[in-house]
């Protein structure tokens, strides 16, 4: 079965690392780097499970993820969110804004795979 | 023959009429009819011819006999004043009507700040110099008897007894002026009966005097050019009269026309209407050339037909009775005794007035303060102490009469009081044209001037030896030849009157004005003085209304303003109830003005309350420490409202700093929260990639050498990148704690540059091209070279890093301008947005593309830099490309080479 994962994220480094950590558990991940158009690529690409970082370009994530929770074919979608302010002002806006989970950067590899397989389960079943 | 009895008889019922028409009038007044008569400028014209007493009616006559036409000017002062009546009878009526005036007493002592003591003194003055003049209508009715009773064949001489006359002259005379002078007490202080009645009078003498001369005009020199042609045969037309004198008489009348109390009361006291004086300007001249026509003719043909000896004062009774025409004879005589009457009653009650007002009410009302509140109608006894000043004065003048004997001529008694009266001329015409003149010029003024009177004309009119002794006329006082009473100065010839009023007004005068220069006029009297002076601004034409309504529609516009309308009308009317008066003003009694007095000081303060009263109802003057009081109570209000709006400002600047204080730590706040999430975002992101590229390292078994070299090289850059953030945190904590030690030396600034570019260079995959100028380069610095090549090598990285141009260049350009040097890295860039402009220098800002290696802190580094080196770098807006400016001051370059 395809699981397909967005992963919004504007340093290379983590994309790269994050994609690696996924491909390799067999998701196909796309990932996009810029804040602006980034719930619009989503609503086009339906992924199962968007990665979303805060500190975008253009736009920051919990904007990206309120606009994704007012669209009807996003507003179910699980979202990890990944953040490096690390303040816990941040993670009361994430979930007021709608987040399935929630992470500080750095995070470790084994988590975050945990995370990501928890909602897609969790999301399936509902489903 | 007219019998004596007869004469007296006749006395009586002329009395009798005037009290009648005095009465009709007085009535007629109260009911508001008669108003045209009563308020005519007829009534007024005549009334001001009480001018003209008995010492003009006889002596007029006499003065002519004796010295030719100097009589004329007794008439041609007070013509000369009212023909320019524009310039002061209109300010005298003006002011007279606006604060309700009583008397000349009261207009001096009002314009000097309500001074009691000036009141005082006015008052004492004018008893002084008026009584004598009262002693003199006595004298010349007993005087007119006389004559009848020396006519009278049958009768024995001693029968008729001149001071029994003059004692009961004197009584009707007071008992007349008490029943119409007292009959009620207005504020105005008018009397329509007495005035109605001084017209009459007015007639009488008129006529009197007209009919004696035609009768000798036509009925003794038998026709006109008889009598011209025996005028001009007497020798009465070639005395010579000297220049001085003329001049002196002539001022002094106009003087005592302005001046005499009883002239002020007809003139301005009892005034209507203002408009009166337009008409009284040339009927009163009329009047009193009318009155002055046949004198000439009378005093020749007296002199010519009369026995030598005769008393040419009384020609104008003895000329007819010499001719047997007794009842031409009696009209004169009535026309005598109207001036004399008129005079009396009309002096008397001006200076009752005065006395009663100034004299007698502040001495019962101290009195009365002092003894406990003695509740009871003021109005009673001012009515009394009115009626008491009456019987006072006509007594000391009929004491007067007794005690001088009848002696001295006529006139001369005439001319003592009107240069004792002209003592008041400087301290009235300064009080009312002239706005720096004080209460205590007015008090030396007067006090000198009516010394000055007394000693050079009252006391040697008795003769030397009488109260001056010949010793003192020869050698003056105290020995003092200045001081001879007929020679002031050791100036002699002059003529004793002309000496007199020189003296006497030149030192008043001067007094006057020197004492009011020296002193500070009191707030009171500045007051005054303003609204005197000013009258016509300030005031406009008040119409006659009734006295009392219009004092309580004042005081109830006044309570109204303090009180509030509503409760104002009710206070009013509540107390119109009381007093059982239908309407909604209460008569202005005592008892209601202590009411309204102490329920305005509920809202502005006792003093204030006092005096607004004071000032509307008028009878006490507001004095000096009412003022002081109303002031004080400002000064409190004043001093309290001024703290208050103090402290509000204290409070409301406190709050505003407060206010600014909290906001300055909200950002603060908002800083520091954006601070530490930057500084956690910048640090976490190099290490989230060095966990994670670790952790695949550790975890991942059978991974190609390739991949592993590739995520080794990411680990070990990303821990550079955070090496260096850490580094330039520090840097930047340190210069912008002010931590930082500088290391100043002295290098060249083309070295520095060359030092700077090999730096930014190492390293870089693709060096960007620098232009540089090495000609402007040689410059000696003194400064910390190592921050000034950070400084360098910041900007030199960045061109190299976000100049995004095709082919990138730099130039490096060195200009030197006032002693500073400028140094510019202008690369061919697209520039800084403008909105981006402000906030490159701040920290964190990065702009533009996202680069991974800057955590944004080059340019805030930048700065700090240069504001401790003591210059500055900034943007330059104006560059082709992006430019950069850094700004060395000059105290930092040193020339070199």
């Amino acid at each position: 079965m395809g699981k397909h994962v967005l992963l919004i994220e504007d340093e290379l480094n983590i994309i790269e690392a994050i994609r690696f950590l996924l491909s390799r558990e067999g998701w196909q991940v796309d990932t996009h780097n810029n804040g602006t158009d980034a719930a619009q690529i989503t609503r086009e690409l339906k992924p199962d499970l968007v990665v979303l970082d805060v500190m975008l370009p253009g736009k920051s994530g919990f904007d990206i993820l309120e606009e994704l929770r007012s669209h009807e074919e996003t507003q179910d979608l699980p979202v990890l969110m990944l953040t490096a302010r690390g303040q816990s002002r941040d993670r009361e806006m994430a979930e007021k804004a709608g987040v399935n989970r929630f992470m500080t950067k750095p995070f470790s590899n084994s988590e975050v795979l945990t995370a990501v397989r928890d909602l897609l389960y969790v999301h399936q079943q509902k489903a | 023959m007219t019998s004596l009895n007869v004469l007296i008889a006749v006395c009586l019922a002329y009395v009798a009429l005037l009290f009648f028409i005095a009465f009709v009038a007085e009535r007629a007044g109260v009911q508001g009819k008669g108003g045209w008569l009563l308020r005519s400028p007829l009534v007024y014209t005549l009334s001001l011819s009480i001018y003209c007493t008995a010492w003009t009616f006889y002596g007029a006559v006499g003065n002519a006999a004796r010295s030719g036409l100097e009589y004329v000017t007794i008439y041609l002062g007070p013509s000369l004043v009212i023909l320019g009546w524009w310039w002061i009878l209109r300010r005298l009526v003006r002011i007279g009507r606006s604060h309700k005036v009583t008397s000349i007493a009261d207009l001096i002592s009002s314009r000097f700040g309500k001074s009691n003591a000036l009141a005082i003194v006015v008052t004492l003055m004018a008893v002084v110099t008026v009584t004598p003049y009262i002693a003199l209508q006595l004298q010349s009715v007993t005087l007119s008897l006389s004559i009848f009773s020396a006519a009278e064949q049958g009768a024995t001489p001693d029968t008729i007894d001149n001071d029994a006359a003059a004692f009961w002259i004197a009584c009707g005379l007071a008992l007349f002026t008490v029943l119409f002078g007292t009959r009620n007490l207005n504020v105005n202080e008018r009397h329509h009966g007495v005035v109605i009645a001084v017209a009459a009078e007015a007639i009488v003498k008129l006529v009197a005097l007209l009919a004696v001369g035609i009768f000798v005009v036509w009925g003794i020199a038998g026709g006109l050019p008889e009598t011209l042609a025996r005028i001009d045969a007497s020798d009465l037309g070639t005395w010579q009269t000297s220049g001085s004198r003329w001049a002196t008489l002539t001022f002094l009348a106009a003087t005592a026309f302005l001046c005499l109390p009883r002239m002020f009361q007809v003139m301005v006291v009892e005034n209507a209407d203002e408009k009166h004086l337009r008409i009284a300007s040339w009927a009163f001249p009329l009047y009193l050339m009318l009155m002055s026509l046949f004198v000439v003719p009378i005093a020749v043909i007296g002199l010519e037909e009369m026995p030598a000896g005769s008393n040419p004062d009384l020609f104008v009774l003895s000329l007819p009775l010499s001719q047997g025409r007794e009842g031409l004879a009696m009209f004169s005589f009535i026309g005598g005794f109207s001036s004399a009457t008129s005079m009396v009653i009309v002096a008397t009650l001006a200076l009752s007035t005065m006395v009663s007002n100034h004299v007698v009410m502040p001495v019962f009302l101290h009195l009365r303060q002092g003894g406990a509140s003695q509740s009871g109608d003021v109005r009673e006894v001012v009515i009394l102490s009115r009626r008491m000043s009456i019987l006072a004065i006509i007594g000391f003048g009929y004491i007067y009469y007794q005690v001088s004997g009848g002696s001295g001529a006529l006139a001369s008694i005439g001319l003592i009081s009107f240069a004792g009266v002209a003592q008041f001329l400087p301290s009235m015409l300064g009080g009312i044209f002239w706005r720096g003149a004080t209460r205590l010029g007015a008090l030396w003024g007067l006090g000198v001037g009516f010394m000055l009177w007394v000693f050079t004309m009252l006391l040697p009119s008795f003769g030397a030896g009488a109260v001056l002794s010949a010793e003192v006329f020869e050698h003056g006082l105290l020995g003092l030849g200045m001081l001879r009473p007929q020679a002031m100065f050791g100036i002699e010839g002059m003529d004793p009157i002309v000496h007199a009023v020189f003296w006497s007004l030149l030192i008043n005068t001067l007094t006057f004005a020197a004492v009011s220069l020296a002193t500070f006029p009191s707030p009171l009297e500045r007051l005054q003085g303003a609204q005197f002076v000013n009258v016509f601004d300030h005031s406009a034409q008040t119409q006659g209304w009734n006295a009392s309504v219009a004092e309580s529609e004042d005081l109830m516009i006044m309570a109204q303003r303090i009180l509030g309308a509503q409760e104002a009308r009710s206070l009013f009317s509540d107390q119109a109830r009381a007093q059982g008066l239908s309407g909604h003003l209460p008569e202005p009694t005592p008892d209601f003005l202590q009411l309204l007095e102490r329920e305005l000081s509920g809202s502005v303060g006792a003093a204030t309350a006092h005096a607004m009263i004071s000032q509307i109802v008028g009878g006490s003057a507001v004095s000096v420490q009412d003022l002081m009081a109303v002031a004080d109570e400002s000064a409190q209000m004043l001093e309290y409202s001024s703290q208050l709006e103090a402290k509000s400002k204290e409070l409301s600047q406190t709050a505003a700093k407060l206010q600014a204080a909290n906001t300055k730590l909200m950002q603060l706040s908002a800083q520091k929260d954006a601070f530490l999430s930057q500084i956690s975002h910048e640090l976490r992101t190099p290490m989230t990639s060095i966990r994670a590229f670790s952790e695949i390292l550790r975890d991942t078994e059978g991974m190609r050498p390739m991949e592993k070299a590739k995520y080794a090289n990411i680990i070990h850059s990303e821990a550079i990148r955070l090496t260096r953030l850490l580094d330039d945190l520090l840097d930047l904590s340190v210069l912008e704690n002010g931590q930082v030690t500088l290391n100043h030396q002295t290098g060249n600034l083309g070295e520095l540059l060359d030092q700077a570019i090999a730096s930014a260079q190492a390293g870089a995959s693709n060096p960007i091209p620098i232009h540089r100028r090495r000609l402007n380069e040689r410059l000696l610095l003194e400064t910390d070279l190592d921050r000034l090549c950070q400084v360098f090598i910041n900007l030199i990285t960045n061109a190299q890093k976000y100049c995004a141009a095709e082919d990138p260049e730099l130039h490096i350009d060195v200009t030197e301008k006032d002693g500073a040097v400028w140094v510019d890295f202008i690369d061919n860039g697209a520039g800084i947005p403008a909105e981006a402009r402000e906030m490159m220098f701040e920290k964190f800002s990065r702009i533009g593309a996202q680069d991974s290696n800057g955590a944004g802190l080059g340019l805030a580094i930048c700065r700090e830099i240069m504001a401790r080196l003591g210059g500055d770098v900034s943007y330059l807006a104006d560059a082709q490309g992006t430019g950069f400016r850094v700004v060395l001051s000059h105290s930092r370059a040193v020339a070199a080479q």
